[in-house]
C-alpha cells in the first residue's frame, strides 16, 4: 500500500508514492536524489542526516517521510542563497576547516544553524551542547566549534 | 523495517476507533522510540496511528495552581516554554536535558510516559511533582500510571491527552547521563510541593520510584545534609555495563542532595 505525500523541499513543492515505511532520508536521497543528506549510524545518534522541516533540525534517519507531509523541508543543498555561492555557515566551515572527511558536515551545518537561531551569539559552551547530537568520528570537534562561532557571527553581520 | 498501514488521526475519538480497528495498532507520537525500535524489527504493529495532526493534543496552559501540557508537546517546546521556566523551571530544566536538540524537537512527552523506559527523564518529574495524567477514560495520577519496565497503567484504547503539574513551592531535577544517550544512569527529582516533599528517583530502578526515607527526612528539614545519611538499597537497583547497583545506589543519594542544593538555591 502507497500513500500520497507532498511536501516543500528546498523551496519546492514535491509529490511522490511511498511506502509508509518510507524513511525521510531515503526519501530524500533515493526519490528527489537530494543525496548531500548523509546517513551515518542510521540509528538516530550521530546526526549526519539532520535537516530541517518547518525550521526545526531533525534526524531524517529516525522519521517516516509520512510524518513530514504537508511540512517545509530544508536540506543542505536548499541553504546556500544560489547554487555557485555558499551559506555563510559553510564558508566558515571552509575557512576554518571544520571537517576531515566531510561525512558529518552536512548535518554539522544544519544542526548550527538550528543552534544559530536558538543562540544567535553561541558561546564555546553552547556550541558544544548544542552540536550534542552530531558526531564526527575523524577527530576532535576544535575547528567545527571555530567554525560555527565564526559563521554566527557572519550571520549576524550578514 | 516491515509493512505497515498508516493513519493519521483528526480526532482523539478517531484515534480511539483506528486503534481498536488494527489488529496490532500502535499510536505514533513523536516516534523517537518507536520508529527506532520498528528499524530494529523490535516492534512490528500492523497498524500505526499518527497523532501529529490532532491541535487539541499540543500546547501549554497555565494558571496560578500549575500547568497543563499536550501530550503531543514535544521537549523542546517545554524546554523553551516562557510559562514553564516561570512557574516550574525545575520541568523546562529537565526537557532540556533529553536526549539531543533534533530528538527534542520531534519528541513528545505522551510518548516519553507512554514509553516509560527505565532511564527516562519524564517520570521522574511527574511523580516528583505529583502530576495528574489525563486519558481519554479518565485521570490517573503520576504514582499509579509508572507500573514497571515498560509498562503503565494505561489500558488497551486508553490515548494520553494531557499532563496536570501542580506547582511546587521549589523543586529540581539532578541526573547522572550516560553521555552518549544523555538518558539517566540514575536522576532525581526532589520537589517542595507545600504538602510535603517528594522524592522520584529515574534510571535507577525498573521503573521510577519514591524515596519515603528521603522525603520525611527533607520534610522535616529541606537541606542536602538532611539526607546524607539516608541511602537506598542496592538490591533491586539495574545493573549493566554502565554502572552497578551499588554504584546507582549510591548515585540516588548524590543526586538527592544535589537536587535538594539546586532547588534551594532556585
Amino acid at each position: 500500500m502507497s500513500v500520497r505525500l507532498s511536501m516543500t523541499v528546498n523551496g519546492k513543492p514535491v509529490s511522490a508514492d511511498v511506502e509508509p515505511r518510507t524513511l525521510l532520508v531515503d526519501f530524500l536521497r533515493d526519490q528527489l536524489r537530494l543525496t548531500g543528506t548523509h546517513i551515518g549510524c542510521d540509528t538516530a545518534q550521530c546526526g549526519a542526516c539532520t535537516i530541517h522541516i518547518d525550521g526545526r533540525a531533525v534526524k531524517s534517519c529516525n522519521m517516516l517521510a509520512v510524518q513530514a507531509e504537508g511540512a517545509t523541508v530544508t536540506t543542505i543543498e536548499g541553504i546556500a542563497a544560489s547554487e555557485d555561492s555558499m551559506h555563510p555557515m559553510q564558508t566558515a566551515f571552509r575557512e576554518h576547516h571544520g571537517l576531515q572527511c566531510g561525512y558529518c558536515t552536512p548535518g554539522m551545518v544544519m544542526g548550527a544553524l538550528d543552534l544559530v537561531q536558538r543562540h544567535p551569539d553561541p558561546d564555546e559552551n553552547q556550541i558544544r551542547e548544542g552540536l550534542e547530537g552530531n558526531l564526527c568520528r575523524c577527530t576532535g570537534y576544535h575547528n567545527i566549534v571555530k567554525a560555527v562561532r565564526a559563521g554566527a557571527t557572519a550571520m549576524k553581520n550578514g | 523495517m516491515y509493512e505497515f498501514n498508516y493513519q493519521k488521526a483528526s480526532s482523539v475519538a478517531d484515534a480511539a476507533e483506528k486503534l481498536g480497528a488494527g489488529d496490532d495498532a500502535r499510536l505514533l507520537a513523536g516516534g523517537q522510540t518507536l520508529i527506532a525500535a520498528m528499524k530494529l524489527r523490535l516492534a512490528n504493529p500492523t497498524d500505526l496511528i499518527d497523532l501529529s495532526g490532532i491541535a487539541e493534543l499540543r500546547g501549554i496552559k497555565a494558571d496560578k495552581d500549575g500547568i497543563t501540557i499536550g501530550a503531543m508537546t514535544t521537549h523542546a517546546e517545554v524546554a523553551t516554554s516562557k510559562d514553564i521556566q516561570q512557574h516550574i523551571p525545575a520541568l523546562a530544566d529537565l526537557a532540556e536535558s533529553i536526549g539531543d536538540p533534533m530528538v527534542r524537537n520531534m519528541g513528545t512527552i505522551g510518548g516519553s510516559i507512554a514509553n516509560n523506559d527505565p532511564a527516562a527523564d519524564y517520570p521522574a518529574g511527574l511523580v516528583g511533582l505529583g502530576a495528574t495524567v489525563k486519558t481519554n477514560q479518565r485521570q490517573i495520577p503520576a504514582d499509579e500510571f509508572f507500573v514497571g519496565m515498560f509498562m503503565t497503567a494505561l489500558e488497551p484504547g486508553e490515548i494520553i491527552e494531557s499532563i496536570r503539574f501542580p506547582k511546587p513551592k521549589r523543586a529540581a531535577y539532578s541526573k547522572f547521563s550516560n553521555p552518549a544517550s544523555r538518558y539517566a544512569i540514575v536522576g532525581a527529582f526532589v520537589a517542595d510541593t507545600g504538602d510535603g516533599v517528594r522524592v522520584a528517583v529515574t534510571g535507577a530502578g525498573a521503573s521510577v520510584f519514591r524515596v519515603p526515607e528521603m522525603e520525611k527526612a527533607l520534610s522535616a528539614k529541606f537541606a542536602p545534609d538532611a539526607i546524607a545519611n539516608v541511602g537506598v538499597a542496592s538490591d533491586e537497583l539495574n545493573a549493566d555495563m554502565h554502572a552497578s547497583a551499588e554504584y546507582r545506589a549510591h548515585l540516588v543519594g548524590v543526586m538527592a542532595r544535589r537536587a535538594v542544593e539546586k532547588a534551594v538555591a532556585g
